[in-house]
Formats: C-alpha cells, structure tokens, sequence
C-alpha cells in the first residue's frame, strides 16, 4: 500500500505548475550564472580570489572551465534552494488541510504513518530530481559551454586542486550529500505543514528558520560558535563542499582520490540524518493523534 | 436486520467545550440513517469519530461488527464518505480524482469501469475537465462516485445537499433512494433539509448539543397515536364551540384563526365532521407531525 501512496503523491506534485517554477527558476539561473561567467569570468575570479592574488600567480584563464563553473553554480544557489523545496513539503500536509482533502485521505484504509511516510518519500524524491535537473545544467550544461580542466577550488587562505580525472565523482558525492542536506529541509517543512491548515505558513517558517540560523552561523560569534553552531543544520548542510577540499601530500601536491577531512563529513552527513529522523519523527507523532477537523 | 454501526457512549471533550456526550445508537444493515441536528449539536464530530478523522475522548464505535480502533482498516475499506464540500483534487480531473480514491481504497479499477461509474453521477462527458471549473453540484456529484468508486457496503454523508438547486436535491434524493432499495447498502446521512430527510430517511436520530435527544423509526416518531393539529377556521364561533364541547379537553391553544388541539389521529375525521355539521367553515385541518415540527419541537426542550 505504501508504494501506492507514494506513486499518488508523486502524481499529484507532478500534476501541480508550482512544482515546475521550481525547475524553471533553477534553469534561469543556473543559465545566468554560466552567460555571467561567460563573459565576466576573469573578473568574477579576481574578485573570488582578491586575498590571494598578491601572494600566487593565479592562471584565470586555466581556471574558468566548466567544473569550475558547477562549483560556482552551487555555491551561488545551494542556499536558495530551500526556498524551493519549502514550496513543495510545506504544502504537503497544509495544503491538503486547506483544500479540504486532508479528511478524504484520512477516512481511506490508510495509516497515517503510510501516509506521513509517503509524502516524505515523494517530498525526497522531488528533491533528488530537482537536484538531477541542476547538475544536468550547472555540470554537464557548463562543461559543454566551458570545456573540461583541472579544479581549483579556494578555502579562506588556500586553494586545492584537483586534476580533471578526479573531479566527476566528487561532483557526483557533492550532489547526493545536497540531497542530503535537502531532504533535511524537506522533513522539517512536512513538520511545520502537519501544525498548519495554510500553505503559507510552514512555507515562510521553513524559510524563516534557514535565514535565522544562517545568520547565526555567519556571524562567527564565539558563544555561537561553541554552541549553536557545531549542531546546527545550517553549519552541516554546506559539508558538500568538504568533497572539493583534499589532502597534500608533504611536498604540497594533490592527493588523487582523497579528501581533506572525511571525517567531518561523515558527522555533518550523521547529524543531517539525526535532524531528518527528528523532524519525521514528531511529524509522525503528532500527524498520528491528530483531530482532522478541516 | 443485523447492525452495521453500534455507537456506545461516544463522547468528545474540545478542551471545555463537550462536542458530543455519551452519545449511544445502532444503525441497521440496509437502512437510510437520519442524522439530525442543529449547527453544533455534534452531528459533524460524531461522523468524523466514525470515520476515525477524530479521536473519540471515551466510548466505543463498533462497525461491520469490529472495533474501529482495532480495525480501522478494515472497516474503511468497505465504508465510503463524503464529508461537508466534497472539495476533492481542484487540479485534476474528475476521472483522474476517481482512479485515484479507487486506489486509496485499495481498488484497482479499469478506465472503462471509472468511466461507467462516472456516468452514472452524470458526469461522463466532463470526466476529462479539471474539477476547478465544476459547478457545486457537480462537485457533489463527483464527491459521491467518489465515495462509491470501491463499492463499500455502507455509506455516511454530510449534508450531501449542501449548495444544491432543487433539481440537484431532488436528483441527491433520488440516488440516496436507489442505494439504498436497489444496492441494499446502508447510509447514514446528515443534513439540514428535514423535508428532504423525511423523504428518504427509515430511521433517524436527533441530537442537541451533544446529546441524544431521540432515536427511532421516522414513521413511529412522525405518526404517534396522538398528534397535534392544526384548524386554520375563518369562523368567529370556532373557539366557542370547542370550549363548550369535549374537544375543550384536547385544546392546546388558540391564537386568532389558529387553534391547536391534541388528539388521536383516529378522531380527526370526526373532529372534522362535527366541526362542519355545526357550521363552522374549516379552512384547513392537518397534522402538524411533520419532520420539522417534530425536530423543532424534540431541540427546543
């Protein structure tokens, strides 16, 4: 029964426009980004690279190549993506409270943790293929426009760099770890949804709580930074850019294949785990108990 | 007739407020179940307990003889609903929105089938119309294909009539009917539209905040031995001649042109005759045992 639901919810995303703006939006501006690139892309590296272009000799015209392109891509709109995502899972309970068919599934011989548990799983699933369709434009769409190249990627005052044969299945963990970080974001918008009977709000709470703890975690306050921080979904949902950071060996050359601090990733990808079994867990719990009174 | 749905000292507490209170009833296998209330008497909750939508604070719900809680599966499965608007997926289609409720309902049906069953609610030439530009009464027709798309052995419906015209009461009516007499499944049916539910109802139950106030067949509670009735008479002598006869002994009240008496349904024909054999012009002289009367009379206490 769980796989029908999941099939219904799926037809149901899918069957709804605003799920389209989502694409569409990401479209634009990954194409944006790239003519940007494209045409100012000296000038982009310049200012990306301004503390350490007085202490190396940076070759930008190595640089601008299409993996380059996909990292700049994800770092200018990984964080807006979640706008995207609330839009969907925010809806997912709330919008059917709103519509009025909330009452219809509930008198259906279906559990609620079936039905919880499906509207996840489609929630993920929109979010796995939001994030196919951006790596189909930001990766491949960028290494046809800019060709292929070693990597260079900087970290405050360093820079790594990986040769070309070993930067598409970093892309590849950097995408699943996004997914990820996203379906965290999609199960706390499904918990706001399943306390409101209005769309609207799990949407800007989702989004409320994002900007709120990015800001935390931006300011760099030590007494954050000892506590909020190190727990923070925020801090943990950006560990995809841990898989374009690798070890040196004692001469300072590039490790093939290796990454600078595994560890740390594998905690960020734990705690974003830890986050997702919460926030479907009290969904459950409450969505169980709950009087459908809309 | 064995029960379909035994309801034992149902109660729901909203914080202060007690929805329904030891609310106890027995609808039976094959029969139109009336329920009526006025707006808030408990009528919407008792039904969304029934559809396991809302936790019941105490009490027990047994349908198709098995607990609700204990099998809530299982009961849903052979139970079909329409709850208020039936508002259903405004973005879909009207077969999309069946083939979908058949699913939910652990049916998988055939397009022809869908479409068959669409056409019976009248709705085959717009089953491919995304239901956002249905009429109400459409939407209400669709809500109950919906309802029926897996064949389920017992229907509820609320306030099916809600925002009909008179041509859609009349057809909601008629299918209610149909169900019922010809498909043999048992209804429960809540509304506001006493006239209607005299029309279709064989047994009904009356509650007032909460609480139940009567329960029975529709022809024993409508037609007791005694009644109240009603002489409408232009003559001014009408009165007199009742005070100064053994009808004074029956006498309720008389306001006007108005007189009320209670007596035996036997004795109307009579009443009426003598009335007529001492010159008093009877405008009218009827029964005031309708539905309406009788509710307006059962919720005032």
């Amino acid at each position: 029964m769980f796989f029908a639901i999941l099939r219904i919810e799926l037809f149901k995303i899918f069957k709804r426009p605003r799920t389209f703006i989502s694409f569409g939006a990401i479209a634009i501006i990954v194409l944006l980004v790239q003519l940007a690139l494209k045409v100012n892309g000296k000038d982009f590296i310049e200012l990306y690279t301004d503390s350490q272009s007085d202490t190396f000799y940076i070759p930008y015209d190595k640089m601008v190549n299409g993996y380059f392109v996909c990292v700049a891509v994800l770092h200018m709109i990984l964080i807006h993506v979640p706008l995207l995502i609330a839009l969907i899972a925010g809806d997912m309970i709330s919008g059917e409270a709103n519509l009025g068919t909330l009452r219809l599934l509930g008198s259906k011989p279906v559990t609620r943790t079936e039905l919880i548990l499906a509207k996840f799983s489609a929630s993920s699933v929109y979010v796995i293929l939001l994030l196919i369709w951006m790596a189909f434009l930001a990766l491949f769409g960028s290494i046809l426009l800019f060709g292929k190249g070693d990597l260079v990627v900087f970290k405050e005052m360093d820079w790594h760099q990986m040769n070309d044969y070993d930067v598409l299945w970093r892309f590849f963990a950097a995408f699943i770890f996004a997914a990820l970080a996203l379906t965290t974001i999609a199960a706390m918008a499904m918990m706001f949804s399943v306390f409101s009977e209005n769309s609207l709000g799990p949407i800007v709470a989702t989004v409320c709580v994002v900007i709120v703890f990015t800001i935390i975690q931006q300011l760099k306050v030590p007494m954050f930074e000892q506590t909020i921080n190190p727990w923070s979904f925020t801090t943990h949902m950006l560990g995809w850019k841990g898989f374009f950071y690798v070890e040196k060996s004692a001469d300072g050359t590039t490790i093939d294949g290796s990454i600078e601090n595994p560890t740390a990733l594998v905690r960020s990808a734990m705690i974003l785990i830890g986050y997702i079994v919460l926030f479907l867990g009290v969904t459950i719990w409450y969505f169980r108990k709950k009087d459908i009174l809309s | 007739m064995s029960p379909i749905i035994t309801v034992s000292n149902l109660t729901k507490d909203f914080k202060e407020v007690k929805a329904v209170d030891n609310l106890s009833f027995q609808v039976n296998e094959g029969e139109v179940y009336g329920f009526l209330g006025q707006n808030g008497a408990g009528k919407s909750t008792t039904i969304r307990m029934l559809l396991s939508l809302i936790e019941p604070t105490s009490g027990e719900i047994e349908i198709f003889g098995l607990n609700l809680k204990a099998h809530r599966k299982e009961i849903l499965k052979q139970t079909g609903a329409m709850i208020e608007r039936p508002d259903l997926y405004k973005y879909l289609t009207a077969f999309e929105n069946m083939k979908l409720f058949a699913r939910l309902s652990s049916v998988k049906l055939k397009d022809a089938t869908i479409k068959d069953q669409l056409a019976k609610v009248g709705l085959a030439d717009r089953a491919n119309s995304k239901v956002k530009t249905y009429s109400q009464g459409m939407k209400q027709r669709l809500g109950l294909a919906c309802a029926l798309v897996h064949n389920p052995g017992l229907l509820i419906l609320d306030e099916p009539s809600n925002g009909l015209d008179p041509q859609g009461i009349a057809d909601m009516r008629k299918m209610i009917q149909h169900l019922s007499k010809v498909e043999g499944k048992t209804l429960v049916v809540s509304s506001h539209l006493l006239s209607e539910m005299e029309m279709v109802a064989d047994s009904m139950l009356i509650i007032n905040k909460g609480r139940k106030v009567v329960e029975g067949s529709v022809s024993a509670l409508l037609n007791p031995e005694k009644t109240e009735v009603e002489l409408i008479t232009h003559s001014a002598n009408a009165l007199s001649f009742i005070q100064n006869s053994n009808w004074n002994q029956f006498l309720n009240q008389a306001v006007g042109e108005r007189i009320c008496l209670e007596i035996d349904k036997k004795c109307i024909p009579v009443f009426n005759k003598e009335l007529v054999e001492n010159g008093i012009e009877v405008q009218s002289l009827r029964p005031l045992h309708s539905l309406e009367e009788y509710f307006l009379s059962q919720t005032k206490a």
